[in-house]
C-alpha cells in the first residue's frame, strides 16, 4: 500500500514529522514571523537569532501536516549559521525544486531539503513544504507582521 | 423501503464518474459534501440543450427561445414541487446557496434591518451563513448573535429561544451542517421565532440532497440550496422565499429580464420571480438541475434518507473502532457525514493518503473555520456520503485508514 507515495513521504519525512527538530521557543529572538496557510490551517511561528547578518539561531512552534511540519523543521537545521544572503539563495532554489519551475535543479545544491523535492508532483501540497520558506523569507526582510500563503 | 430493495446497482450504473479509476484504483468518491457527481440523466439534459434546444429566455419569438423558455420554467416547477412550495413565483434562480443568502442580506436585510437589530445564527454555521450577515452588519451597525452548540455538535436550544427577542429581525440557520452532519431542530426553531414573529432562513445547501424538504410544513421563510450538491450542476442554485416577502424586497440586481418597463428617468420593476433573475440566466444548468430533480425523484428522497441512514452507522461502528480515530460530530439527529481526526496526523497527510488509494475525501476547515475553533482542530478529515455509496466502499476507506495509521507509525 501507498507504494506511489514512496517519492512524496520518504522515512525522513516521517522522522522529522514524528521527532520535530528545534521546535521550541527563542525568547530572545532578534525575529519572530508567523506563518499561516489558510487552506488547510498549519500555522507556525519561526524564530530566528541573528549576529549582524548572521542567523546563529532558528526554532519554531506551530502546528502542521507531515509535509509542513518536517519541512520548518529541516530548514531551522539548516540555515543555522549560514548568512542571509545564503539564506535567501536557499529559498529561492528550495521554491524552483518544489514548485518545478526548474527541472535542471541540482539536488546536492539543497542537501538534505531534496527529500522535500517529490511535492513538485503534487500540486496540492506544494504550499505545506513552502509555508516555512515564505515565513523565513518574510523573517529575513524584517517584516514583522504574520504571512499567508494566500 | 427495506434497504435491500435500493436499486444501488442500478444508481451506480447511471453515474459515470463513478466507473473511474484514481492512480489506478477504482474511485470511492466521499467528498459529496463539497460537491456531487451526476448522472446521465443530468449530463444528457445539458447536452441536449446545447445540441437541440439552446437559446435566450423569455425574450425571443422564435422556435429555439421558446423551447428553452419552456424547459427552462418547466425546470422551475420541477424545484417547486420538490421542495412544495406554493408557487412557481417563490423559486428564485440563483447561482447556489451563497448567492441566495447575499441576495436576501442585500435586499431584506437591507430594507428591514438597521442599527441595534440583532440576526441569530448558530455555531455551526457554513462561512456563506455567517459573512454575508457580518457584512451587513457592519454596513448597518446591527449585531449578530451565535447561538451555541455542546460538545458533540448539537444546537444548545434553550440558548438559542434565549437569544430571541423583540430585537431579533432575522433567523439564519443551517438545516444540516457541512462540517458535523448535525440536522438542526429547525422546526422547533422556526416555531420559536414565529412566535415572536422573526422570519427565518434555513441554509439548505446541505441538507436538500439528504432528506425531504417541504418548506410549508417546515414553514421557513426562505430555504437557500446549490445545485451542484443536489446532482445538478454547478453555477445554479434556488433561493425560495415566502411570496409576500419576496414581493416586498427591493431588487437585487438591475438589469435586462428583471424590468417591466425601462426610460432614464424610470424604470419599473418586474414580477416574480423575474424581479431577482436580471440578466441571462444559467439555462443549461437550470434545466439540468431539473433533470437532477426527475432523477432523484425515480428514487424516492425518503428512501435516500433511509439507505443513507445505514451506510452512516456503518460507518460510525467500523469508525469507532479504529485506535486514535475521534469523531467530530456526534448528533443524535446527523446526516450522512463522518468528520474526524486522528492522532498526530494530520488531515492534509490523510487526504493525500487516501488518494494514493482512489478514496476522495475533504480535509480542511470545511468553509466552518468557527467550528474547528470550538473543537480546538485546524482542520478535520471529512468522509461525507451520497446515495450511490456503498458498505464496500465504506470498508476501503476503513482498511485505507488503519494502513496509513500504520504507515505513520
Amino acid at each position: 500500500m501507498f507504494e506511489d507515495l514512496r517519492d512524496l513521504y520518504q522515512e525522513v519525512i516521517f522522522d522529522h514529522n514524528r521527532n520535530p527538530r528545534n521546535f521550541r521557543i527563542i525568547e530572545d529572538a532578534d525575529r519572530k514571523v508567523e506563518g499561516f496557510n489558510p487552506l488547510c490551517g498549519d500555522r507556525l511561528t519561526l524564530f530566528l537569532k541573528m549576529d549582524g547578518d548572521l542567523i546563529t539561531d532558528a526554532s519554531f512552534q506551530g502546528s502542521g501536516c507531515a509535509i509542513s511540519t518536517a519541512s520548518v523543521s529541516l530548514m531551522t537545521e539548516i540555515i543555522k549559521d549560514k548568512t542571509e544572503a545564503e539564506a535567501e539563495a536557499l529559498f529561492k532554489t528550495f521554491h524552483e525544486m518544489t514548485t518545478g519551475k526548474n527541472e535542471d535543479i541540482q539536488l546536492e545544491a539543497v542537501g538534505k531539503l531534496a527529500v522535500l523535492a517529490g511535492v513538485r508532483d503534487y500540486p496540492a501540497r506544494v504550499k505545506c513544504a513552502t509555508l516555512a520558506w515564505h515565513t523565513l523569507d518574510a523573517a529575513l526582510k524584517n517584516e514583522q507582521n504574520s504571512i499567508s500563503t494566500e | 423501503m427495506a434497504v435491500t430493495s435500493f436499486p444501488i446497482e442500478k444508481i451506480r450504473a447511471d453515474f459515470p464518474i463513478l466507473q473511474e479509476t484514481i492512480r489506478n484504483k477504482p474511485l470511492v468518491y466521499l467528498d459529496n459534501a463539497a460537491s456531487c457527481q451526476k448522472p446521465n440523466l443530468v449530463i444528457d439534459a445539458i447536452s441536449n440543450c446545447y445540441r437541440h434546444d439552446y437559446a435566450n429566455i423569455h425574450r425571443g419569438v422564435h422556435t429555439l427561445s421558446v423551447r428553452s423558455t419552456d424547459q427552462f420554467e418547466k425546470a422551475r416547477e420541477k424545484v417547486r414541487e420538490f421542495i412544495n412550495a406554493a408557487s412557481n413565483k417563490e423559486i428564485i434562480f440563483v447561482r447556489g446557496a451563497t448567492e441566495a443568502v447575499n441576495l436576501i442580506a442585500q435586499t431584506f436585510g437591507k430594507a428591514n434591518i438597521k442599527a441595534g437589530d440583532e440576526i441569530v445564527i448558530t455555531a455551526m454555521e457554513h462561512h456563506s451563513n455567517i459573512v454575508p450577515w457580518q457584512m451587513l452588519c457592519e454596513e448597518t451597525g446591527a449585531v449578530l448573535k451565535v447561538a451555541p452548540m455542546n460538545t458533540v455538535g448539537e444546537i444548545i436550544y434553550p440558548e438559542f429561544e434565549a437569544l430571541l427577542s423583540t430585537k431579533t429581525k432575522l433567523v439564519a440557520v443551517v438545516h444540516m451542517s457541512n462540517a458535523l452532519g448535525t440536522i438542526n431542530p429547525v422546526k422547533q426553531m422556526i416555531d420559536a421565532a414565529h412566535a415572536l414573529n422573526i422570519p427565518v432562513l434555513l441554509d439548505g445547501a446541505q441538507a436538500i440532497p439528504h432528506m425531504p424538504v417541504d418548506v410549508q410544513e417546515l414553514n421557513c421563510d426562505f430555504y437557500v440550496f446549490s445545485g451542484h450538491k443536489l446532482y445538478g450542476p454547478s453555477g445554479v442554485g434556488v433561493l425560495y422565499g415566502k411570496q409576500a416577502l419576496l414581493e416586498a424586497m427591493p431588487p437585487y440586481q438591475g438589469g435586462g429580464d428583471m424590468i417591466k418597463t425601462v426610460s432614464f428617468e424610470k424604470s419599473t420593476y418586474a414580477g416574480l420571480p423575474h424581479k431577482f433573475e436580471a440578466g441571462t440566466p444559467a439555462i443549461a444548468e437550470v434545466i439540468g438541475l431539473g433533470a437532477a430533480i426527475d432523477y432523484l425523484n425515480g428514487i424516492g428522497m425518503a428512501a435516500i434518507a433511509e439507505y443513507e441512514a445505514e451506510l452512516l452507522s456503518y460507518a460510525t461502528e467500523q469508525a469507532q473502532q479504529i485506535k486514535g480515530l475521534n469523531l467530530i460530530g456526534e448528533a443524535k439527529q446527523k446526516g450522512a457525514i463522518l468528520s474526524f481526526t486522528l492522532d498526530r496526523i494530520h488531515p492534509h497527510d490523510i487526504g493525500t493518503m487516501l488518494d494514493s488509494l482512489g478514496i476522495a475525501i475533504r480535509a480542511g476547515h470545511h468553509c466552518a473555520m468557527p467550528v474547528m475553533e470550538f473543537y480546538g482542530v485546524p482542520a478535520t478529515a471529512r468522509a461525507s456520503f451520497a446515495m450511490y455509496n456503498t458498505k464496500a466502499e465504506i470498508d476501503v476507506l476503513i482498511e485505507g485508514i488503519k494502513s496509513l495509521i500504520e504507515v505513520f507509525g
